[in-house]
Order: structure tokens, then sequence, then C-alpha cells
């Protein structure tokens, strides 16, 4: 419950990071931030203390297998995720150079040409 | 015949990549005619489909707890429509439209991206599989939304990155928990598991933030911060992709389908739906009447128009469903047609400034006469479509006894056609003001899919029970029978 | 070799470079070769190849690297790194009537050749993912100088 806990913790500090700092870059390191805490939880639900890996040996019994083993199918989402994570920070940061290019500045409060 | 579902989400991506990679040789005539004839075959595969129940694909041969699956039943068919459909007459604007930029490659390339995205959002039956699918189509749009690389186009895609990214980690978050309570991530299998554990906390948590996340990407009142900016950037194609398909794919479609399928909907969801609904409503209605820019006043509209939908879908009886979905239906003709023709205007007079329009009726006689008829659907004016698909709503709100709600409906109708009546009135009526002189009719293939819109709009308006018993009512009972979509699934095993 | 000095940076990183550059890129061979048998696979093993790109571009500078590998070629392979996944995926739907459905054979467990289409699609995706972020890394690059320059002539005037 702690590990929970204190990942929940990394997400609002992302959270805060994303909310109320005014630098862009640190805004996305904030949403970078918050993208690990998501996979740390989603690590967390497959994880078992001194769990093994999920490959069933010959040696093996089955009971005690599903007993130790850790669960594999989180492991793959956060592979999945940390690829799609990849894909959206090439994106920001190219964005952010692109804004720094068009106001000269990388403070969130002087870009607003637009009314939201 | 379940052979060939994997290509409504193969034939996009194949494109989007054959384009970059042929673009290095022909970067102008290649990837306007490809991504037409791309859209042109995903239609024809739509119709290879047609009313052929429902059809289960095993991805790479694992059977449904196990492996991913995609899933084609009359709501997922009803939503193939309103994708394709509107993605085939927007890649035929874009053939001229796009003349007004410097680079075609990548504006087509993502386009398919994004068009891949969704269509896999529609068919897949995996939890998981649909965040990936969401999240192709969202970075696509991102991307799409800031093509102008202008400094406003940035600052609103930038907006809507951070938001969008925000949502998608939300809806990660409420994945992760449902796992952790079912151990699946098959819709039916979570569902089958749900129907015998009722009550769980963390599955109430997930449902949370599930609300949050889609209704950030369907960009409903409380979260709507970043639509009103992304719409007016965007390139007009792209306005009508978003507002006409990605915000219900995206945001509704996931949210009911999840909702309904999958968590089960309760009263407390229910209601929910409706308060958001209604603020949604009301909120875009009276924020569309201050906007000067074309582009913004659609931009709120659709905020109101989503509002529609979602009272529909919170009223929970089966007349408000089919009002909602025929509504959303009618909202994809109708608001593309806007924004398509916003983009034709704007390319001829050089502004989408209402006080610095007038008079367009003489010079765009086509251009005017289907955005007249785009904008009397959207208000609601019979015979045209828009009239029904709210018509049902409000009676719907009756028969449910939710007097007050059908009475911000009507106020909200009133206010829609008030704010569509200054639109027509300042652009299309009155005399013509000095920038609208040198306009022109627009070039062929951008009136042609104006045309066809308006035209649609017209057919659904007046075939509507014909569309009504035939489209949305098989969607509705789908919709609303969990156990049959269960069943579906895992019936035949 | 006189020019190479000038550019880049000192002459121990590009020592080190030349030295580690074979083995990082073997490593990142084997990792996606054996990557359906061991821990690994595609994506580990591209960013693994990437990296040594970058690694040279670092060390040498950005000159050196794209008379080799031109961002043009890097984009080239990853959209075909792309189309070969997505031919293995219709092969598959063609043969079997399943998207991605494994037509070779299963192989015995524990020998390269097993596992059927999986060390196909590892390889499709090394050369997707490394030329990919290879190309971001280029495309970055080139960006935040055009960028910089920009600004710099702005502070002059």
């Amino acid at each position: 419950m702690t590990l929970y806990f204190l990942n929940f913790v990394l997400f609002i500090i992302g959270l805060y990071a994303l909310v109320a700092k005014r630098h862009i870059v640190k805004k996305i390191l904030g949403v970078s931030i918050m993208e690990y805490s998501v996979n740390l939880f989603l690590i967390l639900i497959g994880f078992k203390k001194s769990g093994v890996a999920p490959i069933l040996m010959k040696d093996m019994d089955l009971s005690t297998f599903i007993k130790t083993a850790v669960d594999p199918l989180p492991q793959a989402l956060v592979l999945t995720s940390i690829v799609i994570g990849l894909g959206t920070l090439a994106l920001m940061v190219a964005m952010a150079i692109r804004i720094y290019e068009r106001y000269g500045t990388f403070d969130m409060h002087e870009i607003n040409r637009l009314r939201g | 015949m379940e052979t060939l579902l994997p290509l409504f989400v193969a034939i996009p991506i194949f494109s989007a990549i054959l384009i970059l990679l042929v673009g290095k040789w022909d970067k102008k005539i290649f990837p306007r005619i490809w991504s037409i004839l791309t859209t042109l075959s995903l239609l024809v595969l739509l119709v290879l489909f047609w009313d052929k129940g429902t059809i289960i694909h095993e991805m790479s041969g694992w059977k449904p707890p196990y492996g991913i699956v995609l899933i084609k039943d009359s709501l997922s068919q009803l939503m193939l429509l309103i994708v394709n459909g509107v993605a085939f007459l927007t890649i035929v604007y874009s053939y001229s439209y796009i003349l007004r930029y410097e680079d075609y490659l990548r504006f087509f390339s993502l386009f398919m991206l994004m068009l891949a995205g969704m269509n896999g959002v529609v068919l897949t039956g995996d939890l998981f599989n649909l965040y990936v699918f969401l999240e192709i189509a969202s970075l696509a749009s991102y991307a799409l939304v800031g093509y102008g690389v202008g400094g406003e186009e940035l600052e609103a895609s930038f907006k809507y990155l951070i938001l969008g990214v925000f949502a998608s980690m939300l809806i990660l978050f409420g994945v992760g928990m449902v796992y952790s309570v079912t151990g699946s991530l098959n819709m039916a299998d979570i569902a089958r598991f749900l129907i015998s554990h009722p009550g769980n906390k963390a599955v109430l948590m997930a449902s949370g933030l599930f609300i949050v996340g889609f209704g950030l990407k369907a960009g409903l009142v409380p979260f709507h911060a970043w639509l009103p900016d992304a719409h007016p950037s965007a390139p007009a194609p792209i306005s009508a992709m978003l507002s006409g398909v990605l915000i219900k794919v995206l945001g509704i479609y996931s949210m009911i389908r999840v909702f309904y399928h999958v968590i089960g909907i309760t009263p407390i969801i229910s209601n929910t739906f409706l308060a958001i609904g209604c603020l949604s409503m009301i909120v875009g209605a009276l924020m569309g009447f201050g906007q000067d820019d074309m582009k913004r006043l659609f931009a709120f509209s659709s905020i109101s128009q989503m509002g529609f939908v979602m009272v529909g879908i919170g009223l929970g009886t089966p007349l408000g469903i089919i009002g909602a979905l025929f509504h959303l239906l009618n909202h994809a003709g109708f608001k593309s047609l806007l924004f398509l023709s916003s983009g034709a205007i704007e390319g001829e007079t050089g502004t989408r400034n209402l006080s610095e329009l007038g008079g367009l009726r003489e010079k765009m006689p086509v251009t005017s006469a289907s955005s007249v008829v785009g904008s009397l659907s959207i208000s609601g004016v019979p015979p045209f479509n828009g009239f029904w698909s709210k018509l049902i709503i409000i009676l719907a709100a009756f028969q449910a006894g939710k007097i007050w709600v059908a009475s911000l409906l009507v106020l909200t109708a009133f206010l829609t056609l008030s704010y569509y009546l200054k639109f027509q009135k300042n652009a299309i009526f009155g005399n013509i003001v000095e920038k609208v002189k040198g306009a022109r009719e627009a070039p062929m293939p951008m009136v042609v899919p104006l045309v066809l819109f308006a035209v649609i709009c017209l057919f659904v308006g007046v075939f509507n029970y014909t569309i009504i018993s035939n489209i949305i009512i098989p969607a509705q009972q789908i919709l609303m029978d969990r156990g049959g979509y269960i069943l579906s699934i895992f019936g035949n095993i | 070799m006189k020019e190479n000095r000038k550019s880049g940076m000192t002459f121990i990183v590009k020592m080190i470079t030349n030295i580690m550059i074979g083995f990082m890129i073997v490593f990142g061979g084997y990792i996606v070769l054996f990557g359906h048998i061991t821990p690994g696979g595609g994506f580990p093993g591209g960013v693994m190849i990437a990296l040594a790109y970058i690694l040279v571009t670092l060390a040498y500078g950005r000159n050196i690297v794209e008379r080799k590998v031109s961002g043009i070629t890097a984009s080239v392979v990853d959209d075909l790194g792309a189309l070969t996944f997505w031919f293995i995926g219709i092969i598959g739907l063609c043969v079997g009537g399943e998207f991605l459905y494994n037509f070779l054979g299963k192989g015995k467990p524990f020998h390269i050749f097993s596992a059927g289409t999986i060390i196909l699609n590892n390889i499709a995706i090394t050369l997707k993912v490394g030329m990919s972020l290879y190309a971001i890394f280029l495309a970055l690059a080139i960006l935040g100088r055009v960028v910089t320059d920009k600004n710099e002539r702005k502070d002059e005037q």
C-alpha cells in the first residue's frame, strides 16, 4: 500500500509541475513524471515480493509457479506505453522549440495570444 | 468475411507509410490522389460489411479472453459510417484546400494515421488496445492542429497537447485500475467479471477517471479549455474532422462503449452524464453568442451540440439514446459542412470575422447555399435533420419526466437558432462589403463535398424514419444489451 | 582526418567512441535476434543501435555521420521497417485468415529459428525504432540549430 501511495505522490508532483510552472520545458518534465508514475503503477499491479520471472521450466510445479511468478501482462503494457510516451515527448519538444522560435520565450504567461 | 475486418485499420496505416515513402519522389500529386483512393476503398469495405450482423476477428488467432479481438456490431457500423464518410468528403475537399500550404506529404500522412486510429477505436474489443488507438489518433491530431506552424497555431496545439496527454494518462490509469480488479483486458471478459462481482470501489474510481479522461477528449464543459482554441487554429479540413468525428469517436463513443458495455451504467453515472450534458449545452450556447470569429462560433456550438448528445445518453431511456445517436450522425454532417464552408470563405476573402463579411450570397452562391442548409439544420428547422434528432431528445426528456432538462433543451435550441441567424445575417446575406468584392466561387473539389454534405443533411431529414429504423435502432439495441455483447464474443466458444 | 579533429568533442571521447561503437551495434543485434527466447526484442535493440549512431554524432559532429546515413536515408529505412511489419501481418491474413497469423513453423523451443514470425517482426521493429529515433534526433538538432541561429542574428541586430 505504501508503494501505491508513493506512486500517487509522484503523480501529484508531476501534476504540480504541469499546473504551477510557467516554463514550457518544466511543464514537459511534469508530463514525463506523470507518465512514469502511471507506468510504475502498472508495474506495481503485476509485482510480487520475491517473485520469479514468468517462464514455466520443466522442473517447476504449476501451483508454486502461479504463486511466485509475477504477472507479465502489465510489463508488456508498460513497454507499449513507454513507446507512446517517447513519441509524445518528441512531439512536445519539437513543438516547444517551434514556440520558442515564434515567441522568443519559454514563459507560458507570455504566450497568450489566444483566449481559451 | 471476418478475415477482412483488420483492413479498416491496416489500409490507412499502409497509406500513411506509403505516402511518406513515395513522397520522397513525388511530393504533390501522389499524396492527394492516393489518399482519395484510400478513403474510397474504406467506403467500399464498409459497403461490403454493411448489415452483416456482429462480426468478430481474433487477431493472430488467439481466442478472446487472451488475445485482442476486433468487433463490428451495429454501433461500430454507425460510427464507421460517420468516420469514413466524413473522411472521404474531407479528403476530396483537401485536394484543393491543401494548395495553400507548402508541405502536402505530412498532412495526408498524418490524416491517414488519424483515420486508422479512429477506425481502430471503433472496432477494438480490448481496453488497452482502445488506449493505444486513442493515442495514435490523438498524436496525429496534435500535429495536425499546429500544421500552419504560426505562433497561434502552435500555442493552441501545445495547449491541446498538454490536456490531451493528461487525459490519456488518466485513461491509462483507469485501464490499469480495472485490470488490477478483474485481471483481464478484454472488454467482454471484464463485463462478465463485473456482473458477478458488483460494487467494487476501485472500479468506481476508474469510472471517475474515465469520465474525466474521455470528457477531456470530447471537449465537454468543465474540460473544454482546449477546444475553442484548437478548432479555429487547425486547417479547415482538420477542424471538420476534429469536430465532426474525432471528439465523437474518442470522447462520446469510447465513453458510451466503456460505460454501457464494460463497467455497466448506474444511476450515479447517468446523472453525471446528464449534468455534464446540460452544462455543456448551456455554456457552449452562451459562449457562442459573443464570438466574432466564425470558426470559434462553430467550435462553441460543437460543445453545445455534444451537450445535447450527452443529455440523450444520460437520460438512459431507449428513446433518449436513439435521439443521441441520431444527433451524433446528424452533427457529423452539418458541422463538417459548416467548418468546410468556413475554410472556403476564408480562402476567398482572407478573413473569418463576421463583422468584416457580408453579401457572400451573390459572390459565392453554392458555398452560401450549402452553409445556409448547414446552419438551418443545426438550428433545428424542419425538414432538415437537426430538427428530428433534437425533437426526439426533447420528447425523451419529457417521457423520462425530467421537465427542467426538457426546458433547458428547448432554450438551447432557441439560442442555437439565434446565433446561427447572426452568422447568416452577417456573412451570407446583407450588403457586399469591401473584402468580399474580389471573392469568387471556390474551386470544384471544394464545392462538391459542400453540396454533398448539404444533400445528405436534407436527405437524412426527409427520410428520417428509414434512417432511424435501419441504422440507429439496431445500434441502440446493441448499446443497451450488455449481456448480448458478452454473449456475442463468448457465446460461440 | 585533420578536419575531423576540429569538429566534435575531444580526442578521448572520439577514441572511446571508436572502441565502443562496434560493441554497441553487435550487442543491439544480439538483443534483437534473441529477443524471442531471452529478455529483449525489437524495441530495446533498436534503441541501442540508434544510440550508437547518436553517440557518433555527438562525438564527431553531425556532418561526419550524415555523410554515411543522411536524414533522408534514415526516414526511408524507417518507412521500410514499418512496411515490412505491415506485410508480415497481411501475409498472415492471406495465409491463415488472421492478421499477424504465425505462418512459419514453430520450430524447436530455445533455438534461434523458433517462435515463427516473431523474429521477423523484431527485425522490422528494429529498423523502424532505430532509424526513427535517429531521425528524430537529427530533426531536433537541425531545428534547434536553426532557431538559435535566428535568435542570435536577432540579438546582433
